[in-house]
C-alpha cells in the first residue's frame, strides 16, 4: 500500500471506506439483500483486519452467490490471501464477520475446501503425494484417529481426477510446480466440500496444468459448488470467472464479471486511487515507529 | 572357547541395565528429534537443555535429594521457563529467534554453573555428583533411574503414535491443519511437551551441553536414507539407539570418560556415513549422478561432431584430433580421453590417421543430431523462439530426449510442416538434405 505514489486528489473524505469517484453504470459492489442468508455460500460483513495496526482489509462487505466460479483480483498486498484466511476465521479481525451459508465457519468447515499458496509449505518434507492428499480427509477423520482405508481410497480417486495417479508414491519435491499444484487441488477435492477457497492455484503452473485445473473447477461449478479463486492473470479473468471481486484493501468491485470488470474498476483497483487510505496507513505506521 | 559376552561384561546385570537405558535415550531422542528438526525446533531443544541445568541445582538445594524424579522435575521447570522466555522475547520485541535463544541459553547455563559450583564448594569434594549433568555419566544410572526413563520413553512413543497424523500435518502445512478445525496451539504444545520430556530422559546420561545433538544428529542422518516421515522417525530411533548404547559401551572402556561426548561422536560417525553413502540424497550418489550426466553429454558432443564433420566432408571419416578439437572447441587432452572412452564402448575406432565412428557410434550420433535439429525446428515452428535463438536450448534438450519423444516430434514435423525428417541427418550425400530451422520461411539464421 505504502508503495503507491501519493497522487494528489481532491478527495478529502474523512471516511476512507466511502466511495467518492464517479459512479459507474452498474453498481460496482453488488450485494444480495433479497437472498436468504442461509443460501449465500460466503457473506462478509463490515470486516476490517489489521496487522500491527496497519490495515490489510478495510470495511469489507461482500456476498458471493452460489454455484459460481469467483475470481479475486488485486495488486500485491491488497489483502487477497488475508480475505481467504479471514473467511476461515484464521486471522484475528478488528471488526466484522464472515459467514458460510449463514453460519460461522467453525460450524461449516466440513463443507469448505482450502488450497493454500504453493510457496506456503516446505516441499522437501518427507511425504508422498498420496499422503498429502490424504490430509484432505483429516477434517473428517478427527483427532487421534487414523485415516481409514476408505479415506485413502478417496485420496487415490482425487489424485486420479487431477491426472496424478501415477505419481501417488512420489516424494513431493520430485514433482514439477504444476504437479505440486495439482496435488494441492486433489487434496481439496478429497475434502469433498461445497465451497472451495483457493489461493493462487495457477501460480507457476504450465499451460497444460492451467487448462486441466480450470476444467476441474468448471466441473465443480457444474455440480453446484462455489469456488473462490485468488487470481493474478488479468487476461484470463473474463474467460474463467462468472463473478469477480476486485480488491485493494477495500472492495473496489464485486459482481458479475461482464458488469463490473472494466477499465474504471481496474484503474481504481490498480491505480493510485486509495491515497487517503494509504496516507492514513502511513500515518499510523509512522506513529507506531515513532517517526511522527 | 572365547567368551565374547564376558569380555564385554554383558553378562553383568548392571552393565546390561545401563546399556538399555542409553539405548532408550538414543531411541527417544532420534524419534522426537525427527519432528523437532523438521519443525525447525532443534535449537529450541538445545536452549531447553541448557535452561534445565539451574533447575537440577535448585531442586537439589531445595530438597537435598538426588533422586532422578526430583532433579528432573526441577530441570523441567526451569527448562520450560527458558522456552517461554524465548517465546516472550521473540513475540514482544524485534529480537530474532536465534538471538533470543542465544541470550536465554547462556544466561540459564551461566546461572546453572554458578549454582553447581556453589553446591560443590559447600559440600565436601564431589559428593553431590551433580556435575554429571553437564556432560553425562550413563554409569551413574541405577535401576530406579532406568525404570523412570522407561516409563517416560514409553509414554513419549505412545503419544507420538496417537498424534502422528497431527504432528505430520502441523509441520508440513499448519494453515491447512488449522482450517480443518484442529487447534495448532494444542498440537504444537503437545509436540513441545514431548521434546521437553525427551530432553529430560537423556539429561543424566548425555548431559545438558550435548543432549541437543542426540535430537538433531540421528534425525538428520536418517533423512538421508528415506523420503517418508514414518521411516525417518523409525530409522532415527534406531540410529539414536545404536549411538546411545555404543557410546555408553565405548566410554566405559576408559575410566572417567563422560558418556555424552562419546554418544555424540558415534552418532556423528553414523551421520557422516549417511551423508556420504546414502543412495539418492548422499553426497557420493549425487556426485555419481552428475558425473554420469557430464560423461553422457561429452559422449553426445563427440559423436555429434563426428556426424557433422562427416556431413561436410561427404564421407564417414576418419577425422583427425585437430579437426575434432576445432569442431568441439576442446583441448587435445580431452578429445583424446573422450575418444578412448568411446572406443571402450565400441562407438569409435582409433587409428593413427584419426577417429572414426563405428555403426553403433553412427547410430547414437545420428540420434543426437536428429534430436538437436528437430527440436530446433519444433521451437521455430511453434513460434516459441526465433531461429537464431534455438541452438542453445536444443543443446540442452538433445541429451534428454528419448526415442519415443523423438518419434512423436518427427511425426508432428512431418505432418504439420512437411519436413522430410529422414533427410535431416545425411552423412553420405552432399549435405544438401539438411536446411537449418527457419530457412524454409526465408528467415535469417545466425
Amino acid at each position: 500500500m505504502s508503495d503507491q505514489s501519493p497522487t494528489p486528489v481532491g478527495d478529502q473524505s474523512p471516511t476512507p471506506g466511502e466511495d467518492t469517484s464517479a459512479e459507474p453504470a452498474a453498481p460496482a459492489i453488488q450485494l444480495l439483500p433479497d437472498v436468504d442468508p442461509d443460501k449465500i455460500p460466503i457473506r462478509i460483513h463490515d470486516m476490517t483486519i489489521a496487522y500491527h495496526r496497519k490495515p490489510v482489509l478495510w470495511d469489507v462487505d461482500l456476498d458471493v452467490p452460489e454455484g459460481k466460479l469467483v475470481g479475486i483480483v488485486g495488486p500485491n498486498g491488497a489483502g487477497k490471501s488475508t480475505m481467504i484466511l479471514a473467511i476461515m476465521n484464521l486471522v484475528p479481525k478488528a471488526s466484522g464477520w464472515a459467514r458460510i451459508y449463514g453460519k460461522p465457519y467453525e460450524e461449516m468447515r466440513r463443507i469448505v475446501g482450502y488450497v493454500p499458496q504453493r510457496e506456503s509449505v516446505d516441499w522437501d518434507f518427507p511425504i508422498s503425494a498420496h499422503e498429502v492428499v490424504t490430509m484432505g480427509r483429516y477434517g473428517h477423520v478427527g483427532w487421534f484417529r487414523r485415516p481409514s482405508r476408505q479415506d485413502k481410497q478417496i485420496a487415490s480417486e482425487a489424485l486420479d481426477k487431477v491426472g496424478m495417479a501415477e505419481y501417488a508414491d512420489r516424494q513431493i519435491s520430485q514433482l514439477s510446480g504444476g504437479q505440486q499444484q495439482r496435488v494441492f487441488l486433489a487434496r481439496a477435492l478429497a475434502q469433498d466440500a461445497k465451497v472451495y477457497l483457493m489461493d493462487e492455484p495457477f501460480a507457476g503452473v504450465d499451460a497444460a496444468t492451467e487448462a486441466a485445473i480450470i476444467d476441474i473447477l468448471m466441473e465443480l461449478r457444474a455440480q453446484g459448488k462455489t469456488i473462490l479463486v485468488v487470481h493474478h492473470d488479468l487476461q484470463t479473468v473474463t474467460r474463467y470467472f462468472d463473478w469477480v471481486i476486485m480488491l485493494n484493501t477495500r472492495v473496489v468491485a464485486s459482481g458479475p464479471t461482464e458488469e463490473v470488470f472494466n477499465d474504471t474498476t481496474l484503474n481504481k483497483t490498480y491505480g493510485g486511487r486509495l491515497t487517503v487510505l494509504s496516507q492514513a496507513a502511513q500515518a499510523v505506521q509512522d506513529y507506531e515507529t515513532g517517526r511522527a | 572357547m572365547f567368551d565374547f559376552l564376558s569380555v564385554l561384561h554383558l553378562e553383568d546385570a548392571t552393565v546390561r541395565m545401563v546399556l538399555f537405558g542409553s539405548l532408550l535415550i538414543g531411541a527417544t531422542g532420534g524419534a522426537l528429534g525427527s519432528f523437532a528438526v523438521l519443525r525447525g525446533r532443534s535449537l529450541m531443544g538445545d536452549a531447553l537443555a541448557h535452561a534445565a541445568l539451574p533447575g537440577v541445582a535448585l531442586a537439589f538445594l531445595w530438597t537435598g535429594s538426588k533422586s532422578l524424579p526430583v532433579l528432573i522435575t526441577g530441570a523441567t521447570c526451569t527448562g520450560i521457563i527458558g522456552v517461554l522466555l524465548i517465546q516472550f522475547i521473540t513475540s514482544r520485541t524485534r529480537i530474532k529467534a536465534d538471538a533470543a535463544i542465544g541470550i536465554v541459553l547462556t544466561v540459564f547455563f551461566g546461572v546453572g554453573i554458578v549454582l553447581l559450583t556453589h553446591i560443590q564448594r559447600s559440600l565436601v569434594g564431589n559428593q553431590a555428583g551433580l556435575d554429571k549433568f553437564l556432560f553425562g555419566q550413563a554409569a551413574s544410572m541405577v535401576e530406579d533411574d532406568v525404570r523412570v526413563m522407561l516409563v517416560m520413553s514409553l509414554f513419549i512413543f505412545v503419544v507420538v503414535l496417537i498424534l502422528y497424523k497431527e504432528f505430520k500435518a502441523l509441520i508440513f502445512d499448519p494453515n491447512f491443519l488449522q482450517s480443518l478445525g484442529y487447534s495448532l496451539q494444542k498440537v504444537d504444545l503437545a509436540l513441545m511437551g514431548l521434546i521437553v520430556l525427551t530432553v529430560m530422559v537423556g539429561l543424566q546420561a548425555v548431559g545438558v551441553v550435548l543432549i541437543a545433538a542426540m535430537l538433531i544428529t540421528p534425525a538428520v542422518a536418517a533423512r538421508f536414507w528415506t523420503e517418508r516421515l514414518h521411516v525417518m522417525v523409525a530409522l532415527a530411533a534406531v540410529i539414536g539407539g545404536v549411538s546411545g548404547a555404543t557410546g555408553t559401551f565405548l566410554s566405559a572402556q576408559a575410566p572417567r570418560v563422560p558418556t555424552g561426548p562419546v554418544m555424540v561422536l558415534v552418532a556423528t560417525g553414523l551421520f557422516i556415513v549417511s551423508a556420504l553413502f546414502a543412495p539418492r540424497r548422499g553426497v557420493l550418489a549425487r556426485w555419481l549422478r552428475q558425473r554420469a550426466n557430464v560423461l553422457r553429454e561429452r559422449r553426445h558432443h563427440l559423436l555429434r561432431a563426428l556426424i557433422e564433420l562427416a556431413e561436410r566432408a561427404g564421407k564417414a571419416g576418419p577425422f583427425s584430433t585437430q579437426e575434432l578439437m576445432d569442431e568441439l572447441g576442446w583441448e587435445r587432452r580431452r578429445v583424446k580421453r573422450e575418444a578412448k572412452r568411446l572406443r571402450r564402448l565400441d562407438m569409435v575406432t582409433l587409428a593413427h590417421h584419426g577417429v572414426e565412428a563405428t555403426p553403433a557410434g553412427l547410430a547414437e550420433g545420428t540420434f543426437v543430431v536428429k534430436c538437436h535439429r528437430l527440436w530446433e525446428h519444433y521451437l521455430v515452428y511453434r513460434d516459441i523462439l526465433a531461429a537464431d535463438h534455438v541452438d542453445r536450448p536444443a543443446d540442452e534438450v538433445e541429451h534428454l530426449l528419448t526415442p519415443d519423444i523423438l518419434e512423436r516430434l518427427e511425426e508432428i514435423l512431418r505432418r504439420d510442416h512437411g519436413i522430410d525428417t529422414d533427410r535431416v541427418v545425411d552423412i553420405h550425400g552432399s549435405g544438401s538434405g539438411y536446411r537449418p530451422a527457419g530457412r524454409e520461411r526465408g528467415e535469417e539464421v545466425g
